[in-house]
């Protein structure tokens, strides 16, 4: 048998598609909460609002400063451990195995996977809101400071102007940026495994490794060729919005 | 006609601005009647710019009082945004929503502002751009026109809400010259049907042609506030004198 035969037949005891899933929801879920988020920190950003200001600096800069391992720990020692904020309900679990396993449950404790998924989704959220966020308001940044006072002039208020005139050429011009922060999105969510999410990609690297040493290379380059084939898309896609989508002055 | 007895559309008493140290707008008083046709003119930095903006708020005051239709501007927030909405502005650089078509341009406002429905707006919107020569234009986006077009769509976009006052800021300085003409048609024939108006420009044929009153100003003062035939003929202060010498020169 060759290396890769022997490999083949080694990997296929492992949940290595599975797992790749797992941090494809993980992306695509806290990606949307983060742009959510990112949009409506940026929003108070702009705002004449001098209090509401002060409040999305501070958040901005406190998630920015703080290193992602850190939110992600604390997901799950401060928020369900300390504060007992618990997703194991039926609408989570449901939510979690309709996501992961397409309604097929598995035998083992799906109540507490869906807990640890969806604060693996939050502290992701949470974290890549304010790169989100700072991304958008360059974007708003290439937006002439006149588009804004006309926006005023014809007599829109603040949120008006903000959310029809000014973040949708923000968001235009921000595609780039944006697209850089959901490529790193999707390269840390392997950092959900230490919010506990045990189905995912670098916990299962570390599975593989520790019960079939003499494989590492392969390994590695399993895990590395799977981020490439997912993040490769990404890239272009960013690339070709934000040429196509560029706003023409 | 404007006249001493027509309703007053705005008035500005002792306003005040600076812009750190300096002193843009120095004790400002200025009462401007329905129909009444303002020229602003004076030497770049004179703050004439800046009065403009002050009438919807764009620029905030230190201290005085603003009035548009009898009522004191507001702080920024609803009430505000509902005032500006009375007030029509163009601009210098046009501004134009640059990732709306020419007919969203004008629509934007009637619709978001006062609630109207689509359907009456666009009907409105089409009459508009036709009446200053460009709905043929309606689908395009403002880049895709020329300059002197695009501020032809930004004054339907004024005049799209009905506005007791319209407010031109160098509206025809960003302009290749052989465009100025065509914006200024749709002006003087928007100030013969009695639009109250209030224009900063350097262009004195049209203060001539469609003034009724030319303000001078110089350093944040209004220095001369004359019928343009008076001004043109016989200003009053050195500084007009001066200013009037080096531009008519040529």
């Amino acid at each position: 048998m060759t290396l890769l035969t022997r490999y083949l037949e080694f990997m296929a005891n492992y949940p290595v598609f599975r797992a790749f899933w797992v941090n494809i929801t993980l992306t695509v879920f806290s990606g949307a909460l983060a742009l959510i988020l990112g949009t409506i920190a940026v929003t108070m950003r702009i705002s004449p609002i001098p209090s509401l200001r002060a409040v999305s600096t501070f958040y901005v800069n406190v998630l920015r400063d703080i290193p992602l391992t850190v939110v992600m720990v604390a997901m799950t020692t401060v928020v369900y451990f300390s504060l007992d904020v618990d997703f194991s309900g039926q609408l989570a679990t449901d939510f979690y195995v309709g996501v992961v396993y397409f309604g097929q449950a598995p035998e083992t404790s799906v109540g507490m996977m869906a807990n640890f998924y969806l604060l693996a989704i939050i502290g992701l959220g949470l974290y890549h809101s304010s790169f989100i966020a700072e991304a958008i308001r360059s974007g708003v940044n290439t937006v002439p400071l006149g588009q804004a006072e006309a926006a005023r002039a014809v007599g829109l208020t603040f949120l008006q102007s903000a959310r029809i005139v000014i973040l949708p050429q923000a968001f235009r011009g921000a595609i780039a940026p944006i697209g850089n922060t959901i490529i790193a999105l999707i390269k840390n969510t392997t950092v959900a495994s230490v919010t506990g999410v045990a189905v995912e990609t670098s916990a299962t690297m570390s599975g593989m490794i520790e019960m079939g040493p003499q494989f590492i290379i392969l390994i590695f380059l399993t895990f590395a060729l799977g981020y490439v084939i997912i993040v490769i898309p990404v890239g272009v896609l960013t690339t070709t919005l934000s040429r196509r989508l560029a706003v023409k002055r | 006609m404007a006249s001493e007895e027509s309703p007053v559309v705005a008035e500005l008493r002792h306003v005040d601005k600076h812009f750190g140290q300096l002193h843009v707008l120095k004790d400002i008083n200025l009462t401007i009647h329905k129909g009444e046709v303002v020229v602003v003119i004076g030497p770049s930095g004179s703050g004439k710019s800046t009065l403009c903006r002050t009438i919807n708020r764009l620029e905030p005051i230190d201290s005085g009082e603003i009035y548009v239709g009898g009522k004191l501007l507001p702080q920024e927030g609803k009430a505000l945004a509902k005032l500006r909405a009375e007030v029509g502005m163009v601009f210098q650089s046009f501004n134009l929503f640059a990732h709306k078509t020419i007919l969203d341009n004008v629509t934007l406002g009637p619709r978001k502002a006062r609630k109207q429905d689509k359907a009456a707006a666009e009907k409105e919107a089409l009459e508009l751009l036709d009446r200053v020569g460009i709905a043929n234009q309606a689908s395009k986006l403002p880049a895709q026109l020329s300059g002197g077009q695009q501020q032809r769509a930004a004054i339907a976009r004024a005049l799209a809400m009905h506005p007791q006052l319209m407010l031109f800021d160098e509206p025809t300085s960003a302009l290749d010259p052989e465009m100025i003409n065509e914006v200024l048609e749709v002006m003087v024939s928007l100030a013969a049907e009695g639009m109250t108006m209030v224009v900063v420009t350097h262009e004195m044929g049209f203060a001539r042609r469609a003034a009724h009153r030319v303000l001078f100003m110089a350093d944040g003062q209004i220095l001369e506030e004359a019928p343009p035939e008076d001004f043109f003929t016989h200003p009053q202060t050195d500084r007009a004198k001066d200013f009037l010498a080096k531009i008519l020169q040529h």
